[in-house]
């Protein structure tokens, strides 16, 4: 298991950056991911493995009209 | 007059954005018609680190004109655009005025840094008037070439007063120095024929027609409470005008009110130097950093330069946060239908859409070769502005419109009736659902089916408010109206009606779902004007990234960013490039929601034209000092007090059954870890009523902690010692409504 923003979220090896972000339906394409507090660049959302029982946040910038 | 009808329908991959329904046949039979009423002289200047020093003052009831002086006092306390608005019409109304008495105000005012040419979104006016909706004052922030034109015409706001006994132009020759008053015996009333006409009537030549802007409304107006202003420019590639509006509050309600039928600027020819700033090259630096950025950036981020806001429909989608069906439901499985996508492929994709010189951002889009099914202009082809986010959001999904074609129809006949596509997206859809529930049948429609989804009987409706006839009259009143109209017919439960209607001091809620997101509730209802998102947008600090987990974060980004936003407003900047784009490095800083280069920037912008200093510190004070100026003015006219922040049930939680059971697993949740009470066999009816007891209680929480942050009474009213601290306490009558309200 691991924390999405607060909430739980069910981790299988191999879950990637851009697991996390299909499973919640995060499609804002402003973000900034954190994992364990250790920043992601954009570029590695694919690479990125997430080790059980992290703390990810995944930070949406404000936007809107 | 004449015009060109029944061109044939093409599909959008075929469409010329040169080709469309031309108005302008009649022009010269219209132009003799002309009276002059008035006419002055007055000496054209530029201004001088970004003022000229003086307003331009018109009665309509005398046809005085005259030039008021822009005193350092002005300048030092409400600096410009929405503050200047503010000043004049707080000097020009008392406590009992309303909004068509002729001594309210209509007020048009760019800002200090406004015209420059050098950063994306800096063309901005800012309208100010006693609203028809909300009895308070009303500001609205617009593109479009006016407001700059009437800057480098000599002027930093316009105000005009009084009410003509006849429809007039009033025309300001910022080349020659001419002000006329004129009247307008055979103007078209709607936006996209008239302007289209009095850009070519006013321009001595097709060069000239991009040095005219003309601020006109439509028929809409004249029969309903809910008018905006169009705000045009010439678009060259296109040979068309182009319209942005000043939507919110009704003050094309009051424009049509005074029979005004147009306002046209034509200035000089723009320049890049024309605010003459003390510091050019940092403008000028300032602006190829951001053109750079966006260059690199918008098509990894936003795409705002091929989508424009409405990029942002299918994601609210995705996070519930798209309003259907009347705010009840955040997504909707048809939503793809009008995705982003879909007006990517019918938005001709130029690079000249930006509302002003100079920005590189451009996402004013424009749909061409849409053949009108309805309506007056039927067989008519024309050229959309739009559909933004709130069009395709209001006009489409809230009222279960998903037909692209019918939800341009809508948006191109609310900008040529001059009405706000926000305001009429949410009143329909409070119709729909009064209509669904029962409200409302056939019968007291005069015949209206008015079923989600059915454009048919949405744009009828559209076309009687502009008749002035039928249901449609009743529904341009605007929701407030009509949830007391069908309180006192008995045409269903009051608290129901009451509950439903997406409106707060009188205005229509803009286009964002905000039931789950305590902070947003509060971005909507503590607002001066009215549940408009331009003030703070927190949705996903607050409900997506929770990062305001306590009342005093979320009092902190209720704090921040009204005043942040307000500082747009006084600038004449618009707010879509601060934060629809972002540094490559942005999330390597310590606050990146705020963009603190793009914070940096707009320092460096300020200081650069004006020569003064300011620090962020100082930059929130200038804003508070216009935000607490504005909520004493509401306080001033009779209300603007913590009643009157109170929002409708259905911004904060589930109203219905259907609504509690589309979420039932996120509410039956929150019940048992939050309010500690297990849901496990207890009704519906039970659960909401606890779910409802609970909100309002964290809505009253909410206001308590956001009224204390902001220096105010637990009562909404701004603190003697707040007054103090803004500089207020200068202005004898600002205090004694302070301290006759307990501040």
């Amino acid at each position: 298991m691991i924390q999405v923003n607060g909430d739980p979220l069910a981790w299988t090896p191999g879950l990637t950056v851009r697991g996390v972000l299909q499973a919640k339906n995060y499609i804002f394409p402003m973000l900034i991911v954190t994992i364990d507090d250790c920043r992601v660049e954009r570029a590695d959302y694919e690479s990125e493995l997430i080790p059980d029982g992290s703390v990810v946040q995944v930070i949406h910038l404000l936007s809107g009209g | 007059m004449s015009v060109h009808a029944a061109v044939p329908i093409i599909t959008p991959c075929d469409v010329d954005f040169t080709k469309r329904t031309e108005y302008h046949e009649g022009l010269e039979t219209i132009r003799a018609a002309h009276q002059v009423l008035k006419e002055v002289k007055f000496t054209p200047s530029l201004p001088q680190k970004g003022y000229n020093d003086r307003t331009l003052y018109v009665d309509l009831t005398t046809r005085e004109i005259r030039e008021k002086p822009v005193t350092q006092q002005m300048k030092d306390l409400f600096v410009g655009g929405r503050g200047f608005g503010l000043w004049h019409l707080w000097n020009a109304v008392t406590p009992a005025t309303r909004w068509n008495d002729p001594e309210n105000e209509i007020i048009i005012s760019p800002g200090p840094v406004a015209g420059i040419t050098q950063y994306p979104g800096s063309g901005k006016s800012l309208v100010v008037s006693i609203s028809p909706q909300t009895d308070i004052p009303i500001d609205s922030n617009v593109g479009g070439y006016f407001g700059p034109l009437l800057k480098f015409s000599g002027f930093d706001a316009l105000e005009l007063q009084g009410k003509s006994d006849q429809d007039v132009i009033l025309f300001i020759d910022g080349q020659k120095g001419i002000i006329r008053v004129e009247t307008a015996p055979l103007e078209p009333a709607d936006s996209h024929v008239l302007a289209e006409i009095l850009t070519r009537m006013y321009a001595e030549n097709e060069a000239d027609r991009v040095n005219i802007s003309v601020v006109c409304s439509g028929a809409a107006a004249e029969h309903s409470l809910i008018g905006m202003l169009n705000f045009t420019w010439w678009d060259k590639r296109r040979g068309c005008i182009r319209l942005k509006q000043a939507g919110r509050g009704g003050i094309g309600t009051v424009f049509r009110n005074k029979k005004i039928r147009a306002l046209v600027c034509r200035g000089p020819v723009i320049k890049a130097d024309l605010n003459h700033p003390v510091d050019f090259e940092t403008l000028a630096q300032t602006g190829i950093k951001l053109h750079k950025e966006i260059r690199t950036q918008d098509n990894l981020q936003c795409k705002m330069r091929r989508n424009g806001t409405a990029h942002i429909v299918e994601i609210m989608d995705a996070y519930d946060l798209l309003p259907v069906h009347n705010f009840q439901y955040g997504s909707h499985p048809d939503t793809h239908k009008i995705a982003s996508y879909v007006w990517e492929g019918r938005c001709s994709q130029m690079t000249s859409d930006g509302c002003w010189y100079g920005c590189s951002m451009g996402c004013a889009k424009g749909a061409d070769g849409l053949v009108l099914k309805t309506g007056p202009y039927k067989g008519h082809m024309v050229t959309v502005d739009g559909p933004e986010y709130e069009n395709a959001a209001g006009l489409g999904s809230n009222g279960g419109v998903f037909d692209p074609d019918s939800l341009l129809e809508l948006n191109f006949y609310c900008d040529t009736y001059g009405i706000c596509t926000i305001t009429y997206g949410t009143l329909a859809a409070f119709t729909m659902e009064c209509y669904q529930r029962g409200i409302l049948n056939k019968e007291r429609t005069g015949g209206l089916e008015l079923t989600w989804g059915n454009a048919e009987a949405d744009l009828e409706m559209m076309h009687q408010m502009a008749r002035g006839e039928g249901f449609g009259r009743i529904a341009g009143q605007g929701v407030k109206k009509m949830k007391e109209l069908f309180i006192a017919n008995g045409w269903g439960d009051p608290q129901l009606i009451n509950d439903i209607g997406m409106e707060n001091k009188g205005l229509e809620y803009s286009q964002y779902l905000s039931k789950e997101s305590l902070a947003q509730q509060g971005g909507y209802a503590l607002t001066n004007k009215g549940p408009q998102h331009d003030e703070a947008w927190v949705i996903f600090m607050d409900m997506v990234n929770k990062q305001l987990p306590t009342f005093e974060d979320k009092a902190e980004a209720l704090y921040y960013y009204p005043l942040w936003r307000t500082w747009f407003g006084l600038m004449g900047f618009c707010k879509l490039p601060w934060n629809d784009v972002a540094p490559a490095d942005n999330n390597t800083t310590s606050e990146p929601a705020k963009i603190p280069e793009h914070v940096q920037n707009y320092l460096a912008l300020f200081t650069a034209t004006t020569g003064i200093k300011i620090d962020v510190e100082t930059m929130l004070m200038q804003s508070a000092r216009v935000y607490n100026f504005q909520r004493i003015f509401n306080i001033r006219m009779g209300k603007g007090l913590r009643v009157h922040d109170a929002p409708p049930y259905r911004a904060v939680g589930p109203v219905t059954r259907e609504e509690y059971e589309s979420r039932s697993e996120r509410y039956d949740k929150q019940m048992l870890e939050e309010i500690g009470v297990d849901p496990a066999g207890k009704s519906i009816e039970e659960k909401m009523a606890i779910t409802r007891k609970h909100r309002l209680n964290r809505y009253s929480m909410l206001c308590d902690a956001v009224y204390t942050r902001r220096g105010w009474t637990l009562d909404g009213v701004p603190t003697m010692a707040r007054l103090k601290e803004l500089g207020l306490d200068v202005l004898p009558e600002v205090v004694a409504i302070v301290k006759a309200h307990g501040g």
